[in-house]
C-alpha cells in the first residue's frame, strides 16, 4: 500500500470511528430513564420544553435530525442555557489546551529525562530507588494525589491557588503581565498533578524501551569502536528507542482527557471535562453528545498521527499497519 | 482498636507472611516462579495483596467498630487517629480503620469482578477473532477500535448517573464491559502469531476441533498477557470505581468503598486530613502491588525481558 492510499483509508476509518462514538452516545443517552427537567419543575412546563427540544419525536427521527444539523456544523443549543454548544465547547477548550498542555511538557520532559537516566545506571542503586518511586507514583490516584497538593501546597504552605484558573475579582475584566503570571500560577497544581503521573509513566516506559535497543547489535558495535557512552547512549540507543516514546505521546490525550474530569472538578478548572460532567448531571443532552464528539475526535487524531509519526520515524514500520504496535501499549 | 481486633489483625498478619513464605519456598524449585520471586517489589506486593485480601475476608473480627455507625456526633466527629482510633474518625464520627477495612470488600470486590468480566471478554474476543480471522476478525477489531476510541470516563459517568441507583452487580458489568477492549487486541494478537506454530498446525491436524485448539492449545500458550492484563485490569477497576464514587456517582452511602471515603471527608481535608488520606493510601497500595505483581508475572513467563 503506499503513503497516500494508506493515509486516505486511515482517515475513512477515522471518521467511521467518531460517527459511531456519536451515535452510541447519541443511543446511550436518549435510552436512559428520566428527563432533562430538574425534578422541582411542574409538569406541564416540562413536557412543553420537551417538546420545544423535540423529545417527543421518536429516537431515529432525533437521531436524523441531529446527524442532519451536524452536517450543517450545528451541534445544537443548550438545554440548560441556550448557548450553542459549539460556543460553549469552544470556550472551554483554550483552558483544557492550557492544562493538557502545561501537564505533557512536565509528563514528557521529567518522564524522559528519569527513563534515560535509570536506563544509564540500570539496576544500580538510583535506578532501584527511582523505579520504586515512579511505580508508587504511577499508581497514585490522580484525584487523591490532587487533593493531597492542594492540602499542602493549597492550604498548608499557600505557595498557589486552590482552585479556578485565574484571579476571579481583576483578571476577567484587566488584562495584564499580572493576570498572565496568575493564570500560569493557577496551572501549575492541575499541571502538576496530571504531569506527575503521567511523568512515571513515561519514565517506566522509556526505561524499558532503553534497556530493549540496549542489547541490540549496533549498540555492542557502537561501544566496540570505542565511541564515547554519551554518543552510544544519545545517537544509537536514545535515537531508537524514541519510536515508543512517539507512541506514548499519541496515547497520552485521552489519558489527560480522561484524568481532566476529574481533576478539573477537584481544581474548579472551568474545562471541557467539567463542562461534560456538569452536562451529564444537568442531562444536557447536546452538551454530552457535542463533548463526547470532540473527545472521540481527539483519540482519533491522537492515534492517527502517533501512526504517521511512526512512519515517518521508522521505515520499517511504514508498510505494516499498525494495530500491533497499538496493540502493545493499548 | 479493641483487643481482639489487635490480636486479630497480627494474626492476619502472621498468616500472611507464612503464606508468602510458603509460596516463595515452592516456587523457587522452579526456574520460571524463581524470577517471578527475584524482585523483592514483587514479593512485597504479593505480600501487600494477600494481606488485604485476608483483612477483607476477616473484617468483622479486624473492625473494632460498625463501619456504618456514627458512634457520637457530637464529641468524636473527626476525631485524629489515637489507640482507640487507629485511623481517627470521619465528618460523621464513623470509625476510618474500621470503614478501611470494610471498605476493603467492596473495593476489592469490584476491582476483581470488574476485571474478570473485562479480561474474559477481551480473552474471548481476542482469541475468537484471531483464530477464525477473515470478515469475524474485521468485524470484531472495527468494534474494538470504536470501543478503545469511546471517552470511557464520560460513558461510564453517563450510564451510572443517568440510571440513578444503578445496583452493584450492574456497575460492575458496566466497568467491565467498557474495560475488555485493550484485552482483546493483546490476545488477538498473541493468537495471530501462536496459530502459525507447529504444535496448534499439528493438533489441527490431528483433527481437534476449533474450541479444543483454542482453549487447550492456544490459550494456554498466551498466559502471560492475559494474567499480566489481569492484573492491571483490577487496579484500573479500582481506579475507575474510585473516581466514579469520588464524583458521588459510584457505589452508594453508607457502604464504605475507598473511594468514597474520599469523596466524604474530601471537604474536610484541612481539618482532618487523616480520613482522606488512609483511604487514598489504601487504594494506591493496592495499585502498586498489583504492578509489581504483573511485572513480575512478566519476567516470570516471558524470558524475553529477562534483562530488564
Amino acid at each position: 500500500m503506499t503513503g497516500a492510499a494508506w493515509l486516505l483509508r486511515r482517515l475513512v476509518a477515522s471518521v467511521a470511528i467518531v460517527f459511531a462514538v456519536v451515535t452510541f452516545v447519541f443511543i446511550l443517552i436518549h435510552v436512559a430513564p428520566g428527563r432533562p427537567c430538574p425534578e422541582n419543575v411542574d409538569r406541564a412546563v416540562c413536557d412543553e420544553l420537551t417538546r420545544q427540544f423535540g423529545l417527543d419525536k421518536s429516537l431515529p427521527e432525533q437521531y436524523v435530525r441531529y446527524l442532519v444539523a451536524l452536517a450543517h456544523g450545528n451541534m445544537g443549543n443548550s438545554y440548560a442555557n441556550g448557548r450553542p454548544v459549539g460556543t460553549a465547547i469552544a470556550g472551554t477548550i483554550p483552558f483544557t489546551l492550557q492544562l493538557a498542555g502545561a501537564a505533557l511538557v512536565l509528563d514528557f520532559l521529567l518522564g524522559l529525562g528519569l527513563g534515560i537516566y535509570q536506563a544509564v545506571r540500570v539496576n544500580r542503586l538510583p535506578d532501584v530507588v527511582l523505579g520504586n518511586v515512579t511505580l508508587f507514583i504511577y499508581s497514585l490516584p490522580t484525584f487523591w494525589l490532587a487533593l493531597l497538593l492542594l492540602l499542602v501546597f493549597g492550604e498548608k504552605l499557600r505557595w498557589f491557588p486552590v482552585g479556578g484558573a485565574s484571579d476571579p475579582i481583576l483578571c476577567p475584566v484587566v488584562n495584564s503581565l499580572y493576570c498572565v503570571v496568575d493564570r500560569l500560577w493557577h496551572t501549575v497544581l492541575p499541571a502538576a498533578t496530571l504531569g506527575l503521573v503521567g511523568a512515571a509513566g513515561t519514565a517506566r516506559f522509556q526505561r524499558a524501551a532503553m534497556l530493549e535497543v540496549a542489547r541490540q547489535d549496533y549498540v555492542r558495535t557502537a561501544r566496540a569502536k570505542g565511541l564515547p557512552e554519551r554518543r552510544v547512549v544519545l545517537r544509537h540507543q536514545l535515537r531508537n528507542a524514541l519510536l515508543t516514546f512517539v507512541t506514548r505521546f499519541g496515547l497520552a490525550f485521552p489519558f489527560l482527557l480522561t484524568g481532566a474530569v476529574l481533576i478539573e472538578t477537584i481544581f474548579a478548572w472551568p474545562g471541557m471535562g467539567r463542562l461534560a460532567f456538569d452536562a451529564i448531571l444537568l442531562r444536557d443532552y447536546p452538551v454530552v453528545t457535542g463533548t463526547a464528539l470532540i473527545a472521540s475526535v481527539v483519540v482519533v487524531a491522537g492515534n492517527l498521527l502517533t501512526d504517521i509519526l511512526l512512519g515517518l520515524a521508522d521505515p520499517r514500520l511504514r508498510v505494516r499497519a499498525t494495530t500491533d504496535v497499538e496493540a502493545v501499549t493499548a | 482498636m479493641t483487643l481482639g481486633a489487635w490480636l486479630a489483625l497480627f494474626v492476619t498478619l502472621v498468616v500472611t507472611a507464612e503464606l508468602v513464605r510458603a509460596l516463595r519456598h515452592r516456587a523457587l524449585r522452579q526456574e520460571r516462579w524463581r524470577r517471578f520471586f527475584r524482585h523483592r517489589t514483587t514479593t512485597w506486593g504479593l505480600g501487600i495483596l494477600v494481606f488485604l485480601v485476608l483483612v477483607a475476608v476477616a473484617a468483622p473480627l479486624i473492625a473494632p467498630f460498625d463501619p456504618n455507625k456514627q458512634l457520637d456526633i457530637v464529641h468524636l466527629k473527626n476525631h485524629s487517629p489515637s489507640w482507640t482510633f487507629l485511623l481517627g474518625t470521619d465528618v460523621l464520627s464513623r470509625d476510618v480503620w474500621s470503614r478501611t477495612v470494610y471498605g476493603a470488600r467492596v473495593s476489592l470486590g469490584i476491582g476483581a469482578l470488574g476485571a474478570l468480566v473485562a479480561v474474559a471478554l477481551g480473552t474471548f474476543v481476542g482469541a475468537v477473532a484471531g483464530y477464525y480471522q477473515r470478515w469475524i476478525d474485521a468485524v470484531l477489531m472495527r468494534g474494538v477500535d470504536v470501543g478503545l476510541a469511546l471517552p470511557r470516563i464520560f460513558i461510564l459517568l453517563m450510564a451510572v448517573a443517568l440510571w440513578d441507583g444503578l445496583p452493584f452487580a450492574a456497575l460492575i458489568i458496566v466497568i467491565g464491559l467498557t474495560s475488555w477492549f485493550g484485552t482483546s487486541r493483546l490476545v488477538r494478537a498473541e493468537v495471530l502469531s501462536l496459530r502459525q506454530r507447529d504444535f496448534v498446525v499439528a493438533a489441527r491436524a490431528l483433527g481437534a476441533g476449533s474450541g479444543r485448539v483454542i482453549f487447550r492449545h492456544v490459550l494456554p500458550n498466551a498466559a502471560a498477557p492475559i494474567i499480566v492484563s489481569a492484573a492491571l485490569g483490577v487496579g484500573n477497576v479500582l481506579l475507575l470505581e474510585a473516581s466514579l464514587s469520588f464524583l458521588g456517582i459510584g457505589v452508594k452511602p453508607p457502604d464504605p468503598t475507598w473511594g468514597n471515603m474520599i469523596a466524604d471527608n474530601a471537604p474536610s481535608i484541612y481539618t482532618a486530613p487523616w480520613s482522606t488520606l488512609f483511604p487514598g493510601l489504601a487504594i494506591s497500595l493496592v495499585v502498586l502491588s498489583l504492578n509489581a505483581v504483573a511485572d513480575g508475572v512478566r519476567d516470570a513467563l516471558d524470558p524475553r525481558e529477562e534483562a530488564a
